[in-house]
């Protein structure tokens, strides 16, 4: 009898999933005794880091997205359309449209979503730069700007971990670049008592931002923003000025999860953190932002756990047991200006180290970008 | 015994036992209780700063066999 199995989300951990299952089982797509469907809610497969760049006019949109199609194996089915919840009890997807789409085996990866409305007065006195309409403004903002006091402030919990530095310091950069140096404050505002949650990039950040005089407020949580002030107020009780306000929004899980009651307040669905099972679930695997795991919400990480469930999916389907473990393992590049940058390794037991930055890592982050086309590929 | 809501935040390095906890702070309702549980003798010391600062209740701060386990109660 025919298995199937259906991944919710067509991300980088989604499209993984499918390609690599279907590499090792083509005999069985072939002979239908398995079917694999990919349910996107877009056509096109984005890859998100690509953001950063475009606001600051180094990159189009255009060049950070292909049609998911073409990246799937041809032997995974893809369905264009907006679930409207899972059916644990039927054992199916349904779709707006009231298609069901049944599984035998369903994996979850429908990532998270930047919530600005989270934060009062951001999306009328703020910028984002984690959406492509986000970075499209932003771009324009900077293009516009003649000087003044850029406030980037971070809220929780945040996606691309590494990403508030990162523009920090490139709009830094950047500022000086334009010839506007000498007339830009730059102010960098962090959730918790350190500059990154990581203590050696903090640690690491903490001199250089002495060096290029970037302002930095700690414990500060974004509460509130007043657009006709130019004001930001954390919960702790700090309010800053600012003339163009960058924000790093805190994120939800999708609203799909919560609609399938899957999640908890946040739509995140408690995950076992080595088997990636949902908990209480046999059939239901979960990878990248949409689970409850404390782990960095980052591509890298759905990278890594698309490589867990894909092999045991393949194992079960064959008879075994399902057992291979994620180790909690995540890596990111951090740009450290406009033509630096280091990278960062950890799992849930190897403490991060940090490694001196570099032109050639500056390098080989921007080579990446172009091959990332390869990771959802499966191929590397 | 109320409710209390784990957070296990063991072997995270990133975002890290106290952003957890602000993130569930945050998504929670007034009144609940977390217990925040971290494999970093750091969670012990820089939870409760944030949580004097944000106006937070701090209930319990232990350690239990390398675990340290942090109890806070929503206030606001």
């Amino acid at each position: 009898m025919m298995k199937k199995i259906v991944i919710l989300g067509g991300g980088v951990g989604g499209t993984i999933v499918a390609n690599q299952v279907a590499r090792q089982m083509g005999q069985e797509l072939r002979n239908h005794e398995l079917e694999i469907t990919v349910i996107s809610e877009t056509s096109n497969h984005v890859y998100q880091p690509m953001f950063l760049y475009v606001a600051f006019d180094q990159v189009v949109p255009a060049e950070a997205q292909k049609p998911e199609r073409e990246i799937l194996d041809r032997h995974v089915k893809f369905q264009v359309g907006s679930a409207d919840r899972v059916d644990r009890d039927a054992k199916a997807v349904i779709m707006q449209d009231g298609t069901k789409i049944p599984y035998d085996y369903l994996v979850i990866a429908t990532g998270s979503r930047p919530a600005p409305e989270k934060i009062a007065g951001l999306e009328q006195g703020g910028y984002i730069f984690y959406t492509e309409e986000g970075a499209l403004k932003l771009r324009e903002a900077l293009h516009n700007f003649q000087g003044g006091r850029i406030v980037v402030t971070v809220g929780v919990p945040h996606k691309c971990p590494v990403a508030p530095l990162e523009f920090t310091f490139m709009v830094q950069e950047w500022a000086k670049a334009r010839g506007l140096g000498d007339k830009t404050e730059v102010v960098y505002t962090y959730p918790i008592g350190r500059l990154h949650s990581l203590e050696p990039v903090a640690n690491w950040a903490a001199p250089v931002f002495e060096e290029r005089g970037i302002e930095s407020h700690i414990f500060f949580n974004p509460e509130n923003v007043d657009a006709e002030k130019k004001t930001i107020t954390s919960l702790e009780g700090e309010t800053l000025n600012y003339d163009l306000l960058v924000a790093i929004p805190p994120h939800t899980g999708q609203e799909v999860i919560g609609r399938s009651g899957l999640g908890d307040a946040g739509n995140w669905i408690a995950t076992d953190r080595h088997s990636l099972r949902m908990e209480g679930a046999d059939d239901i695997f979960v990878l990248g932002d949409a689970t409850n795991l404390p782990i960095s919400k980052a591509g890298s990480t759905a990278h890594f756990e698309a490589d867990v469930v894909a092999s045991n999916l393949v194992n079960l389907l064959r008879g075994g047991l399902g057992s291979v473990r994620y180790d909690g393992k995540v890596f990111c590049f951090i740009e450290t200006g406009l033509k630096n940058a280091t990278y960062i390794q950890f799992d849930y037991t190897h403490p991060p180290k940090p490694q001196e930055p570099t032109e050639m890592i500056h390098m080989f982050k921007l080579a990446y970008n172009r091959m990332y086309w390869l990771t959802p590929a499966g191929v590397l | 015994m109320e409710d209390v809501k784990v957070i296990d935040a063991r072997g995270s390095f990133c975002p890290g036992p106290l952003m957890e906890l602000i993130k569930g702070i945050r998504q929670e309702p007034v009144g609940t209780t977390f217990e925040v549980w971290s494999s970093d003798a750091g969670s012990a010391k820089d939870i409760p700063e944030w949580v004097a600062r944000a106006g937070h209740e701090l209930v319990k701060n232990s350690e239990d066999d390398g675990i340290f386990k942090v109890q806070v109660k929503k206030l606001r």
